[in-house]
């Protein structure tokens, strides 16, 4: 995973509440068995039209919005279900980041565990963002992680909440399992203080 | 020792260790697997040359790729063969070739035991009190209805629990929802939960576990608990649980996995200790009057856009809240639905059976006991596809499948079917489904499709009358 430490790009606004997992990548590309190729279905029911083409009113298909790499949501973002094929789409697009006021847990830890920043602003914080953008809709936002700050077009800079975990999974680009993995002799001593409620292998069929 | 929840005994029961300002090691005792979110899972493992450390804790099976198939034009097991969408085919082959290769027990197309991963689980006694439950999949939340703490994780997660068996979390806030009272007749669990999650949003839940309580609560079978626990995803909680009892005990006494003998009586004792403490607090309450709910139904492009099926479609001119106000007109753009006019008699295209929400066997026979001696009305679709082939062992047994059938309904072998549209089975464009499923996201039943969702009962009416119907009128 790429460290993630400071960022600083236009945004692509897409004021939408409770975007779904179902909108961000649709199922039928969920019977891939990698994750290549997985930035070219983000969005895909709004991206393109029934025979393929761009959607022209789609905010992504504008010309402006290329290279974006922050993503300004509505409320509740990425509520559904639990596909990791999400966060891979929205960072196979190329977004580092994404703001809304809340999101949905599953997506949350998933989108930390690719190195895809959940940005939480309060409601006025996003009201004056939505505005700045309105106004300058070329404006950039600077994202400095470390600090936990992040600083809008018109120059209000908030603090943004992250578990120190994965802040510092992040800042480092390590992920997780192998933090995980150095517990491995106090699991080994759980296990044989709890014998298993269910051996599956117990039974074939 | 302070009065503790449900939750706050499993939690504090799995936790192996925990360091300042880092989430805790939560141990994992089952592990479902399936095979759209495990393919990078297992090529993880590979990349790092890490093997399954717990295969005896881990069950994989087939369910949502694969296609489902009229039943009595397949006597036999489904192959590879069978599925003509060569990316299913692929992924199916790929989890089939993981299991072997790692030694993860599956149920696989052959089995008879296959069906909906949360179908299964507490179908074979895999799924029990007290134990925590995981699988790369939302709906796992359904498990938490015999007491136990089930959520779905991404596909990292389930690459860090087959290596590891554990995973980081942090304690979820804890929300006791209470149902007070006895539901009337024709209203039923799916109505429970549909009510719920239009009162508190479909983000009403974030953060929090939901534990289920109340007199309502009590009176439902497993089946109806497994309803609202799968659902409760849907208001954006983490896991939904319900305190086991003697309705648990029983349905788990002699299910394949279930402990036998002098162990059953032991596991028993210990999991009579699970329910929350009396004083145990909870971090929100929301009580609701069982005995006040009406069938319910969706109007709009996410589960907490319900109404009482009495009533009519919200209008958004009259929603003060600016952006509540925008979601509903967005919603009703894509429905294609006109505010402030009821749903009932709005015609109905396609009627879909099934998914991990209102699949099982109780399901089946209140959607028979409306469609008994009735026909699906012209020009409408009826899918009836139970969760696992065990379901459509049984309900072939009680003569269910022939209810159907000379409906004119299809009946159809084991899968997650129409609820995800991945599979074959799909909505067309334009297309309006009254649907059992739990999910009404645009495109969630195929692109351009139009989902409502209802209970079993809801939906078997609708399909005899063709036009969304309330089921009490026809019981």
């Amino acid at each position: 995973m790429e460290p993630f430490k400071t960022l600083r790009s236009k945004v692509v606004t897409l004021l939408i509440n409770d975007i779904d997992t179902d909108q961000i990548i649709p199922a039928r590309y969920l019977k891939a068995t990698d994750k290549i190729g997985m930035g070219d279905h983000l969005f895909a029911d709004w991206r393109y039209r029934p025979d393929g083409s761009p959607n022209p009113g789609f905010v992504l298909n504008r010309p402006e919005m290329q290279g974006r790499e922050i993503l300004l949501a509505g409320d509740n973002f990425g509520c559904g279900s639990s596909r990791e094929h999400a966060p891979w789409a929205l960072v196979g697009y190329g977004f580092r980041a994404v703001i809304s006021t809340s999101f949905a847990d599953i997506f949350r830890n998933n989108a930390l565990k690719n190195g895809l920043l959940p940005v939480v602003v309060s409601a006025d914080a996003h009201q004056e963002l939505v505005a700045d953008l309105k106004h300058d809709p070329a404006g950039e936002v600077a994202i400095n992680l470390a600090a936990q700050t992040i600083t809008f077009p018109g120059g209000r800079t908030e603090r943004f909440p992250i578990d120190s975990f994965s802040k510092h999974c992040l800042l480092e680009g390590v992920d997780q399992l192998g933090y995980l993995q150095s517990w491995l002799p106090r699991i080994k001593a759980y296990e044989a203080e709890h014998p298993a409620p269910v051996q599956t292998t117990a039974r074939s069929r | 020792m302070k009065p503790r929840t449900l939750y706050e005994k499993i939690w504090d029961a799995h936790v192996v260790a925990q360091e300042p300002d880092t989430p805790a090691i939560l141990y994992i005792d089952l592990h479902l697997v399936h095979e759209v979110t495990s393919p990078q899972a297992f090529q993880g493992l590979r990349e790092r040359e890490l093997s399954v450390r717990r295969p005896d804790k881990t069950m994989a099976t087939i369910d949502h790729s694969v296609p489902t198939f009229p039943a009595e034009r397949l006597a036999r097991p489904i192959t590879l063969q069978d599925i003509r969408d060569a990316q299913a085919a692929q992924q199916v082959a790929q989890l089939e070739a993981n299991a072997a290769a790692f030694g993860v027990p599956l149920l696989g197309l052959d089995s008879p035991s296959r069906g909906i991963v949360h179908v299964i689980g507490p179908e074979l006694g895999l799924t029990q009190p007290g134990m925590t439950i995981v699988c790369g999949d939302s709906h796992t939340s359904t498990h938490g209805a015999f007491g136990a703490l089930a959520f779905g994780i991404g596909t990292s997660e389930v690459e860090h629990v087959l290596a590891i068996q554990s995973l980081l979390q942090t304690r979820s806030k804890t929300m006791n929802v209470r149902f007070d009272g006895r539901l009337r007749p024709g209203v039923t669990a799916k109505d429970m939960i549909l009510a719920l999650i239009a009162e508190i949003g479909i983000g009403g839940g974030t953060g929090h576990v939901i534990e289920y309580s109340g007199e309502a609560i009590r009176a439902l079978s497993m089946e109806g608990r497994m309803t609202i626990c799968n659902m409760t995803i849907e208001a954006g909680a983490r896991a939904g649980m319900v305190a086991p009892d003697d309705t648990t005990f029983e349905y788990l006494h002699g299910r394949p996995y279930a402990p036998k003998g002098k162990a059953w009586d032991e596991a028993v004792s210990r999991w009579q200790k699970l329910p929350t403490d009396d004083g145990a607090k909870f971090d929100a309450e929301v009580v609701i009057d069982a005995g006040k709910l009406e069938p319910m139904i969706t109007y709009g492009t996410n589960p907490s856009m319900g109404i009482p099926i009495t009533a009519p479609v919200p209008d958004p001119a009259e929603l003060a809240d600016p952006t509540q106000r925008s979601s509903v007109e967005k919603a009703l753009r894509y429905m294609d639905l006109q505010p402030g006019k009821p749903l009932l008699s709005h015609p109905v295209d396609v009627v879909f059976i099934g998914s991990c929400t209102n699949s099982r066997i109780e399901d089946l026979r209140a959607a028979a006991q409306i469609v008994h001696g009735r026909k699906v009305a012209a020009g409408v679709r009826m899918l009836v596809v139970p969760g696992s082939e065990q379901v459509r062992r049984q309900a072939e047994a009680e003569g269910l499948d022939r209810v159907f059938k000379d409906a004119g309904a299809e009946w159809r072998t084991a899968g997650c079917s129409m609820c995800i549209a991945m599979n074959g089975d799909r909505l067309e464009p334009g297309q309006y489904a009254v649907s059992t499923n739990n999910r009404n996201f645009e495109g969630r039943q195929g692109k351009g499709g139009r989902t409502m969702l209802a209970s079993p009962l809801t939906a078997a009416a609708s399909a005899v009358t063709g036009v969304v119907t309330d089921p009490r009128t026809l019981i």
